[in-house]
C-alpha cells in the first residue's frame, strides 16, 4: 500500500478508492504531492476523481476495450519496455501452430464447443507442451471448481519448463506477434466506440502511463470489485498485467496492479479458504474423477519437470494433513488423503443457493454475512433460505438475512408466509474485533494479530469459541461411532488449550497454521519457512503460505515496531506472505544481471562480493541463485529457475502476457458486451462471454440484451458501488448512529439529461426496474453523471450504492439494489457480474405487495421474456431462430441447466 | 467577525480583578494573543480548557486493526473499567499512519452499540416471533441437527460408484470479516465432517 507513493503515474480503474479505501489513498495523495499523474477512470465522478488529474468516464462494462486499446498503443509505437518483456515475460515463447484467436472463429478463440459453452483449451498451449485436460469436458470441469481461484498463490501448472523461444520476437507464432494482430483492432476510435471514450483524452491516458513506465520510472493501477463482479472479470485484471508486463511495472517499486480489498480478512479468507474449491495454500479440493488418490491428485496440480516452487506442492499437502489430522495421518493410509471429501462440479454459494431451493440442502451457517442484502439476486437468496430446515446466524446485529421470515420484502408481496415457513433459526450473536485475540490478512497479503481489549458482552462468543466448541461436542456425540464416516471428525487434531471462559487459543492456531517439526533434532519446534516443510510427514503446517509467520518461534504478525522507526517497505510491521516479502516478483526490480534498472528506481539487487541479493524488501528469489546462472538442461523446481527468471511461481519463470494455461475464457482478454446491455459488441459478431455461466430458471431471468428484440425495455446501464459511510451489506453499519445520520437513505444518481428524459425530480423517488424485481430510490440529480456516445447513441448511467436492505431492525432501512441482478457467473471464479446490468428508470414509488409483482411481470411480458432470453452463451447467427423445448414462457417450468445445448 | 464563545462562563470571575477579566474578554485576547479571525486559542473557554479527552483516563490502551476495510488501519483501544470507552486510529501503522475513515472512527459503537444483538435468540419451525434460549441448550440442539442432516444426506459414493464421503445437506457463507484462526477452525471442521459447500465474500 505503502509503495504507491513510489509511483510516477496511477490509474484508478474499477475502484473509488478515496471513498471505499480512504485510509490508503494518503498513499496516492503523496505520491501526487511528490508529482505524479492521478488518473481516474470511471463511470461516475467520485472524491476520487475530484483529486485526480484526469478523469475519463466510461461505460460500465466496457474496460477490456479500454484496456486493449492501450495495449495496442504501446505496441504499434514501440512504448513497451523492451529489456524487461525480452527478459521477464514470455513475449518470445512459441505457440502452438493451431491456436486460432478470436477474430479468425468469428468472435471465439479456437477449441469453443457450443454445445456446451466451454473450450478445449489444448491449442492454447506452448509449443511442445502435451495436451492436459485436452477434453471438452475436463475444462468443463475445471470450470466447475472454479479452477480460477486456484491461481492465488501461484500460476497454473506447466508439464514442463522447456520452452521454444524467437529471441528476435518477429516469428508469426511467438506470443509477442500474436499480441500485436490480436490487439491490432483496439485502435482509439474502437475504444471510443465501445467505451465512450474520446480518443483525445484516451491518448492523453496512453501517453501518461507511457511516459511514466521505463527504466526509471513506474506507474501502478489500482482497482477494486468494478474489475471483478463481471462475467469477464478476471480478463479485466489480465488486460492490466499485459499493460504492466509490457512497460515493466511488475516487481517494481511504485509499479504492480492493487487489488484493494474490501473486508479485514478477504485475503485472509482466500488463504486459509472457506471456498468450496480450495484447500489452505490454494491447493485444491480433491475431485471425483481425477483425485482419486493422493498420488494422483499430487500428479495433476504440478508438474516435478515445471519451473519454481510450485513443483514442491507434495510437501505442502502432506503437511497440511498432518495437521489435520496428526498420528492418525501415515504414509501407509496416504496421509489420510480419502478423509477429503470429494467434489463432482460446482458448489459455489450461487449453486448452492439454488440448491436449497431443491430442498437438497438442509442447514445453513451465516458467519457475518447478509447475502439477503449483499449477495446478487437478494430474492433467490430469501426464497432458499425458506427453504431450510434450519439455519444458524453468527452476527453482530439481527441482519436482514435473519429475520427474512418475518420481515422480508417477499412477506409484503405475500410470496412468503411466516407461519407457512418450517425454517428453525438460531441466532448465535457473535464478538467484535475487540474481543478476541486473532489475525486479519489486510489486502496486500500482511497479516496483523489484533489484541483482545475486552471480554464479549452476554451471550457473544468468537467463531473460534462457537467452532471450537461446536466440534468438540460432536465429536463427544461420535466418540463411541465405529461408522467409517465419523473417522475423519474422530482423528481430527481438536485439543487446542482453552482459557477459563472455554475460549481455545488463537495463539495456538497459528502456531499449528504456520506448522512445525515433527521429529528430528528440531521436534516441536515451528518452522521459519515454507521451505522447510516435507513430504515425508516430518512435518506439519495448516497453510504453507503462511509459514513463517512464527518464525523463530515470535508470532511476527504481532510485531508493531513504529512506522517512523522503519524504511518505507516497514518490514517490522506485522508479517506478509510469502516469508515476509512485502513485494512480490522483485527480483524483476533488478536488471537480468541484477543491477537495480535504475538508482531512483532500485529495490532488490544482486549484491556480487556476498554472492547473494540483497535490497529493500525480502528477495522474492533463491537468495543464491546468480543473475547468471543456467540450469542445467531439464532440470525442475526451484534449482530449475535460470537467474533471469523472476517469477518464481510460474512453470517457466516469466510474466504471462499470454496464458497459455489456467484460464477458461480465453488466454488473451476479448472485450465481449455485460450480458445484459443495451449496445452491441462493437467488436465481434459474440455478444458476451460465450463461457458465462449462465441459469435458464424462471426465478433467474435476464433482460433481453442488443441485439436481441426489445432490448430497448431496458435502455439504460446502472452500476453499484460503495460510500464510504457504509460497508458492504450494512450489518456493521446500519446499526451504528454515527454512520446510519450520515448516508441515511438509499438513492440513485443521475444525470440532468435522464432526469429531464424521465421526468424524474431532484429529491423525488424513482422506480428502478429489471426482470427481476422494481425498487424505488430518492433521486440525485447530478452532472457527476455523464450520458456517453456510445455505438451511435446516447448510453445513460445510473448510480446506485447498495447498502440498505428491507426488514430487521437495523437504524436506516431501504431497497436493495442487489435485488435487482439476477445470477450469472464468470467461468472461472464463479463471481457474478454486479457491477453492470441493463434496466429501466420511472419517476415515482414502485407498487407494494402483490401488485409489485404484477408490475414486473408487465415487463416481462412487453420483452418477451422467457428463460432463454439473454442466456445463448454462443451469439446466434443473425436471422436464425432457434429451436426450443417446448414450453417457452416466463411461467413455464425451469429449463436445462446451463451446459445443455441451447 | 466571529467572536469565539464565552458560554463556558467563569465561575470565579468575581474574585478576578478588573484588569485580568477584561484581558479575558475574547475579542481583547483575539488581538492579543495573534488569533486575529478568532478561531484558535482565543475561542477556548475555560470550561473547554477544563475539559480532558477520555482517552487519557483509561486503564490500558490495546493494539488493534480496524474490522472493516481490507486496508488494514492500525486501531488504539481505549479501556475503562473494563469497557471500551474510544477506539483511535493508530500513529505506529505504517499502513495509516494514525487516521481512520469514518467508518473505523466510528468503531468504538460497533462495539458499544444500544442495537447490538447481545442475547442467544431461537425462532421455532412456523414460529411468528423470537424465542429466548441459553447458548449451551442451543449449540445441544445444533449438534443434534447436524448429526440429524449429515446422516439422512450422507453420500458415500457417487453413482458412478466413486467414493465421495460427503454431505451436501449443510452449507456455510462467511469468513471475510472473521480472523484467519477462525477460517481455519472451520475450514478443517466442516472437512471432516464431509461439508464441502462452505464459502464467504471472496467469492461475491
Amino acid at each position: 500500500m505503502q509503495d504507491l507513493q513510489n509511483s510516477d503515474c496511477i490509474v484508478i480503474q474499477g475502484s473509488n478508492m478515496a471513498e471505499c479505501h480512504p485510509v490508503g489513498f494518503q498513499w496516492v495523495m503523496q505520491a501526487k504531492a511528490r508529482g505524479a499523474t492521478i488518473i481516474h477512470v470511471d463511470p461516475r465522478f467520485t472524491r476520487t476523481t475530484a483529486v485526480a488529474d484526469m478523469h475519463v468516464p466510461l461505460r460500465a462494462g466496457s474496460d477490456i476495450a479500454f484496456l486493449g486499446g492501450i495495449v495496442n498503443y504501446i505496441l504499434s509505437n514501440e512504448k513497451y519496455f523492451r529489456d524487461y518483456v525480452l527478459a521477464y515475460t514470455n513475449a518470445a515463447t512459441m505457440l502452438r501452430e493451431d491456436f486460432r484467436d478470436v477474430d479468425e472463429v468469428d468472435g471465439v478463440f479456437s477449441g469453443y464447443d457450443p454445445e456446451t459453452g466451454t473450450y478445449d483449451t489444448s491449442t492454447w498451449n506452448y509449443q511442445g507442451m502435451p495436451a492436459q485436460e485436452s477434453a471438452a469436458s475436463g475444462e468443463e470441469s475445471r470450470s466447475e471448481r472454479a479452477a480460477g481461484h486456484e491461481m492465488g498463490g501461484h500460476g497454473a501448472s506447466l508439464e514442463h519448463g522447456r520452452v521454444r523461444r524467437d529471441e528476435t520476437l518477429t516469428d508469426p507464432r511467438c506470443v509477442f506477434q500474436v499480441l500485436k494482430r490480436h490487439y491490432a483492432r483496439y485502435t482509439p476510435e474502437m475504444v471510443q466506440e465501445a467505451c465512450g471514450v474520446p480518443p483525445e483524452q484516451f491518448l492523453k491516458v496512453c501517453e501518461a502511463v507511457t511516459a511514466n513506465s521505463g527504466r526509471d520510472r513506474t506507474t501502478a493501477w489500482v482497482y477494486s470489485v468494478g474489475w471483478t463482479h463481471h462475467s469477464v472479470g478476471v480478463q479485466y485484471i489480465r488486460g492490466a498485467a499485459i499493460i504492466q508486463l509490457l512497460l515493466g511495472n511488475i516487481g517494481r517499486p511504485g509499479g504492480g496492479i492493487m487489488a484493494l480489498r474490501g473486508h479485514a480478512s478477504i485475503q485472509g479468507s482466500t488463504d486459509i479458504p472457506t471456498l468450496f474449491n480450495l484447500l489452505p495454500g490454494y491447493l485444491p479440493m480433491p475431485k471425483v474423477g481425477e483425485h482419486g488418490d493422493l498420488r494422483h491428485y499430487l500428479a495433476t496440480i504440478s508438474s516435478p519437470d515445471q519451473k519454481g516452487f510450485w513443483t514442491e506442492a507434495d510437501s505442502y499437502t502432506v503437511s497440511l494433513l498432518k495437521s489435520f489430522w496428526g498420528d492418525a495421518a501415515t504414509a501407509d493410509n496416504d496421509y489420510c488423503f480419502d478423509y477429503l471429501p470429494r467434489l463432482t462440479g460446482d458448489h459455489g454459494t450461487y449453486q448452492t443457493v439454488m440448491d436449497m431451493l431443491e430442498d437438497t440442502v438442509e442447514g445453513y451457517f451465516l458467519l457475518g454475512q447478509n447475502p439477503a442484502v449483499g449477495s446478487a439476486h437478494g430474492k433467490m437468496q430469501r426464497l432458499a433460505m425458506a427453504h431450510l430446515k434450519w439455519l444458524v446466524i453468527k452476527d453482530l446485529n439481527m441482519i436482514e438475512s435473519a429475520s427474512f421470515w418475518k420481515d422480508s420484502p417477499e412477506i409484503d408481496t405475500g410470496e412468503l408466509v411466516t407461519k407457512d415457513i418450517g425454517t428453525e433459526v438460531f441466532f448465535f450473536p457473535a464478538a467484535s474485533h475487540v474481543e478476541k485475540d486473532g489475525t486479519f490478512t489486510q489486502t496486500q497479503r500482511m497479516l496483523q494479530w489484533h489484541h483482545k481489549a475486552v471480554e464479549p458482552p452476554g451471550d457473544c462468543r468468537s467463531d473460534l469459541h462457537f467452532f471450537f466448541q461446536l466440534g468438540r461436542k460432536l465429536r463427544e456425540r461420535l466418540a463411541r461411532s465405529t461408522l467409517d464416516r465419523d473417522r475423519p471428525l474422530l482423528d481430527l487434531t481438536w485439543d487446542y488449550p482453552v482459557d477459563d471462559k472455554g475460549e481455545p487459543s488463537a495463539d495456538a492456531i497459528l502456531r499449528e497454521i504456520n506448522g512445525f517439526h515433527l521429529s528430528g533434532e528440531k521436534a516441536g519446534q515451528p518452522m521459519s519457512s515454507f521451505t522447510e516443510m516435507k513430504a515425508d510427514g516430518s512435518t506439519s503446517g495448516g497453510c504453507w503460505i503462511y509459514t513463517g509467520v512464527y518464525a523463530d518461534g515470535v508470532n511476527q504478525s504481532a510485531r508493531r515496531k513504529p512506522g517512523r522507526e522503519q524504511s518505507w517497505v516497514a518490514p517490522e510491521w506485522g508479517w506478509a506472505w510469502p516469508a515476509n516479502r512485502r513485494t512480490l516478483y522483485n527480483r524483476a526490480s533488478a536488471d537480468p544481471d541484477g543491477k537495480p534498472w535504475s538508482e531512483r528506481k532500485a529495490y532488490v539487487w544482486w549484491d556480487e562480493p556476498a554472492g547473494r541479493w540483497t535490497g529493500h524488501d525480502v528477495p522474492d528469489f533463491p537468495v543464491d541463485t546468480a543473475p547468471s546462472y543456467r540450469p542445467p538442461q531439464g532440470t525442475g523446481g526451484p534449482k530449475g529457475l535460470a537467474g533471469d527468471d523472476p517469477f518464481i511461481m510460474q512453470g517457466d519463470g516469466k510474466g504471462w502476457l499470454y496464458a497459455p494455461t489456467g484460464l477458461l475464457d480465453g488466454p488473451l482478454p476479448a472485450h465481449y458486451e455485460p450480458h445484459e446491455s443495451p449496445v452491441d459488441n462493437p467488436f465481434y459478431r459474440q455478444q458476451a462471454n460465450p463461457t458465462r455461466q449462465v441459469f435458464r430458471r424462471k426465478d433467474n431471468l435476464s433482460n433481453p440484451s442488443a441485439p436481441e428484440a426489445h432490448w430497448e425495455v431496458f435502455p439504460f446501464v446502472f452500476t453499484t458501488y460503495r460510500l464510504t459511510e457504509h460497508h458492504t451489506a450494512g450489518g456493521m453499519s446500519r446499526w451504528l448512529p454515527y454512520l446510519s445520520e450520515l448516508q441515511p437513505e438509499f438513492f440513485c444518481e443521475v444525470s440532468p439529461e435522464l432526469a429531464a428524459e424521465r421526468g424524474l425530480q431532484h429529491g423525488g423517488w424513482a422506480t428502478v426496474v429489471t426482470a427481476r424485481t422494481a425498487i424505488e430510490a430518492r433521486v440525485l440529480v447530478t452532472d457527476r453523471m455523464v450520458p456517453l456516445r456510445v455505438g451511435g447513441k446516447t448510453v445513460h448511467q445510473i448510480g446506485l450504492p447498495y447498502h440498505w436492505g428491507v426488514g430487521g431492525n437495523a437504524l436506516v432501512t431501504g431497497d436493495s439494489a442487489n435485488d435487482l441482478f439476477g445470477v450469472t457467473l464468470d467461468p472461472n471464479v464463479h463471481i457474478q457480474e454486479s457491477k453492470v446490468a441493463s434496466c429501466d428508470i420511472r419517476s415515482g414509488r414502485r407498487p407494494t405487495g402483490p401488485a409489485l409483482l404484477e408490475y414486473v411481470k408487465d415487463y416481462h411480458r412487453r420483452a418477451g421474456i422467457t428463460i432463454y432470453t439473454g442466456n445463448d452463451q454462443r451469439t446466434p447467427m443473425p436471422g436464425v431462430r432457434l429451436t426450443r423445448p417446448e414450453q417457452d414462457g416466463a411461467e413455464g417450468e425451469t429449463g436445462p441447466r446451463q451446459g445443455d445445448p441451447s | 467577525m466571529h467572536h469565539g464563545t464565552s458560554s463556558g462562563g467563569t465561575p470565579d470571575g468575581a474574585r478576578r480583578s478588573l484588569r485580568s477579566t477584561l484581558l479575558s474578554w475574547p475579542v481583547i485576547r483575539q488581538y492579543t494573543q495573534g488569533d486575529p479571525l478568532g478561531r484558535g486559542a482565543a475561542a477556548v473557554s475555560a470550561h473547554t480548557k477544563a475539559c480532558t479527552a477520555r482517552t487519557t483516563t483509561a486503564d490500558r490502551v490495546v493494539q488493534s486493526v480496524c474490522p472493516y476495510c481490507a486496508v488494514g488501519c492500525g486501531q488504539r483501544v481505549f479501556v475503562k473499567d473494563e469497557k471500551v470507552i474510544q477506539i483511535e486510529g493508530d500513529p505506529d501503522s505504517p499502513v495509516s499512519r494514525g487516521r481512520l475513515c469514518p467508518k473505523g472512527s466510528a468503531s468504538e459503537q460497533l462495539v458499544n452499540s444500544p442495537g447490538r444483538q447481545t442475547a442467544m435468540l431461537y425462532r421455532r419451525p412456523y414460529g411468528t416471533e423470537w424465542e429466548s434460549l441459553d447458548l449451551e441448550t442451543a449449540t445441544d440442539m445444533l449438534v443434534e441437527k447436524i448429526l440429524d442432516t449429515r446422516e439422512r444426506t450422507w453420500q458415500e459414493h457417487d453413482d458412478q460408484g466413486n467414493r465421495v464421503r460427503r454431505t451436501l445437506g449443510i452449507a456455510g457463507l462467511g469468513g471475510a470479516t472473521l480472523d484467519n484462526e477462525e477460517n481455519y477452525l472451520i475450514k478443517k471442521l466442516f472437512t471432516a465432517m464431509g461439508a464441502i459447500q462452505i464459502e464467504n465474500q471472496a467469492r461475491i
